[in-house]
């Protein structure tokens, strides 16, 4: 009989990944991104990857290492630093693969898996070079109308990272601040879906039933959790913390000078996420760090 | 005395003038002023975030200010943003496009190069494919050149124009709504035959020549005049939007709305 017992090392979620796999990564941008979780996968020998994501630093540290094959996108920023230098110099050596969808379509196409259907039609990509150059085909409405759209394909994952604020070992979690982005999708849309939380507590309805509303998705498309404080570090995690912006400058101007990963790859991932948390100064200053103003 | 960039402001403004109740979003300093200025002036029905989740009444000041330093009154995060403001319809946006061709086709996307190694890596075509095909769009453009303003088509065409060459049978193009093009030196819309690129106003002190020299596809002379230079009331409720004179920091020099004359 199941236990209902979720918990797991960071290690031990990426022992269950595979190389080749195609994995979805929630947040958006520099914004709660599973970052402890991506620090691991940098640390392992996993490789061949198809990163979906909504990008930021996730999807620029993972092409720096060399672990991506193809990438599923609308954009790649910093937000503050508009353009991710380590994603720009992939593309510009021609080293990965890329679907590029429209923002909108990204999240039609989770829906697409999480609902177990070949594809959602839409509007978006006509009349632009999306359709072309991401091999999307179109579909007619059987019904008067004939209305001819795009059919956007399901963007089945075989895992799924986010983090939350807090979870239980049963995989109940509760994801505050003021957006969660398609992180919801991003569970839904995977065959395992992993999650990294601030605060793991014993029993979600003893710890926080006054913000059972938070409960983004249900237990049962989670298949483990583990703690990882600071795990968005240096993405930002309202109300926790912001994003770390001498973080994102020091690895923006790393893509220039040296500009070659395995020089810096150390200091931006450490060898061990205790090392990390420790080299950027402790859940007391990534606790510190102001919530970002737009 | 008003200066380009705030002349500039009250021109996207005039643009997202309207009677409906919509999402205007203006990417960056000017856009954004000029939205909130046109909500705080003839259009109340425009509707604003604070740039991160929540709606607000009042438009939310630029530049730095404590995190709760705002009042929410509603709520739009990403997390429901196509549903309610982008695939419903009920948005104007007004963003900077790398390039722009006779068409209205923007990229944001890539320049130069293959698909599968550009020259130039940009951010991806983010949600401009959603935007161009469901709502009004508008531009502001700070700097008014023929590398922005391309000969024949953009390298990627990241959102949709009016370019009969790109439209397959059966697709519905409708919504399609191009507005205006606010740069350095004038205003223009695509209001000529089959939607062709039209100059309705030129800044004090610019010729129609110089604009067309600056353009690397043929304009149309619609000019109705000079655009007009924003009123006191208008400049007293942008630089409150503005506490920070982050305005004075878009244009080179923050030059006068009204040239010197040599």
């Amino acid at each position: 009989m199941s236990t209902l017992d979720k918990r797991m090392s960071a290690a031990e979620i990426v022992g269950r990944l595979r190389s080749g796999m195609t994995l979805g990564i929630g947040g958006w941008g520099p914004r709660r991104k599973p970052m402890a979780l991506v620090r691991e996968i940098l640390r392992s020998d996993l490789t061949d990857l198809t990163v979906v994501s909504y990008g930021g630093p996730d999807v620029g540290m993972l092409c720096a290492a060399g672990k991506v094959k193809k990438l599923v996108f609308a954009f790649v920023s910093l937000d503050a630093i508009p353009l991710e230098p380590w994603f720009r110099k992939s593309r510009e050596a021609g080293a990965i693969e890329v679907l590029e969808l429209d923002e909108g379509m990204f999240q039609w196409g989770l829906k697409a898996a999480a609902f177990q259907l070949p594809f959602l039609p839409t509007r978006v990509g006509l009349g632009t070079d999306l359709l072309e150059l991401g091999g999307l085909r179109t579909v007619q409405s059987p019904y008067d109308d004939g209305e001819v759209m795009v059919a956007m394909p399901a963007l089945k994952l075989d895992a799924a990272l986010i983090h939350v604020h807090r979870c239980d070992h049963r995989g109940n979690v509760q994801a505050l601040g003021p957006d969660t982005y398609y992180d919801e999708w991003f569970a839904k849309a995977a065959d395992q879906c992993f999650v990294s939380a601030e605060e793991l507590v014993p029993a979600m309805e003893d710890a926080y039933p006054e913000d059972a509303r938070a409960n983004l998705f249900e237990r049962c498309f989670v298949t483990g959790v583990t703690e990882a404080r600071g795990g968005a570090h240096p993405t930002s995690m309202p109300p926790s913390y912001g994003w770390d912006m001498g973080w994102m400058k020091r690895y923006a101007g790393a893509a220039k000078d040296p500009g070659d990963w395995s020089a810096v790859s150390a200091q931006f991932v450490g060898a061990s996420e205790e090392e990390y948390l420790a080299s950027v100064g402790g859940m007391e200053a990534v606790g510190a760090l102001p919530l970002p103003v737009f | 005395m008003a200066t380009l960039a705030e002349l500039c402001i009250a021109a996207v403004a005039e643009a997202f003038r309207t009677d409906r109740e919509l999402v205007g979003t203006g990417i960056g300093p000017i856009p954004r002023l000029g939205v909130g200025l046109a909500k705080l002036t003839h259009s109340p029905g425009l509707m604003m975030t604070d740039g991160e989740a929540f709606l607000v009444e009042q438009p939310v000041p630029l530049g730095p200010r404590a995190y709760d330093d705002r009042k929410p009154a509603g709520y739009l995060p990403f997390s429901r943003f196509f549903d309610s403001a982008v695939w419903s319809g009920r948005r104007h946006a007004m963003v900077t496009p790398t390039q722009v061709d006779r068409f209205g086709q923007t990229n944001l996307s890539a320049l130069g190069g293959t698909h599968a190694q550009p020259k130039t890596q940009m951010l991806g075509a983010r949600g401009f494919p959603g935007n161009g095909i469901y709502h009004a769009n508008s531009m502001f453009i700070p700097a008014h050149g023929p590398r922005v303003f391309v000969t024949g088509e953009v390298d990627r065409v990241s959102s949709p124009g009016y370019n009969p060459a790109r439209r397959i049978a059966g697709g519905n193009y409708s919504a399609i709504d191009l507005r205006r093009i606010v740069t350095n030196l004038c205003v223009m819309d695509f209001g000529g035959p089959d939607n062709t690129v039209r100059v309705i106003s030129l800044h004090p002190g610019v010729t129609f020549d110089e604009v067309q020299a600056a353009t690397g596809f043929d304009l149309i002379d619609a000019v109705a005049g000079e655009t007009p230079l924003p009123s006191d009331e208008q400049l007293e409720i942008i630089a409150a939007l503005d506490p920070h004179g982050i305005r004075h920091t878009v244009l080179p020099d923050n030059p006068p709305a009204q040239r010197s004359t040599p």
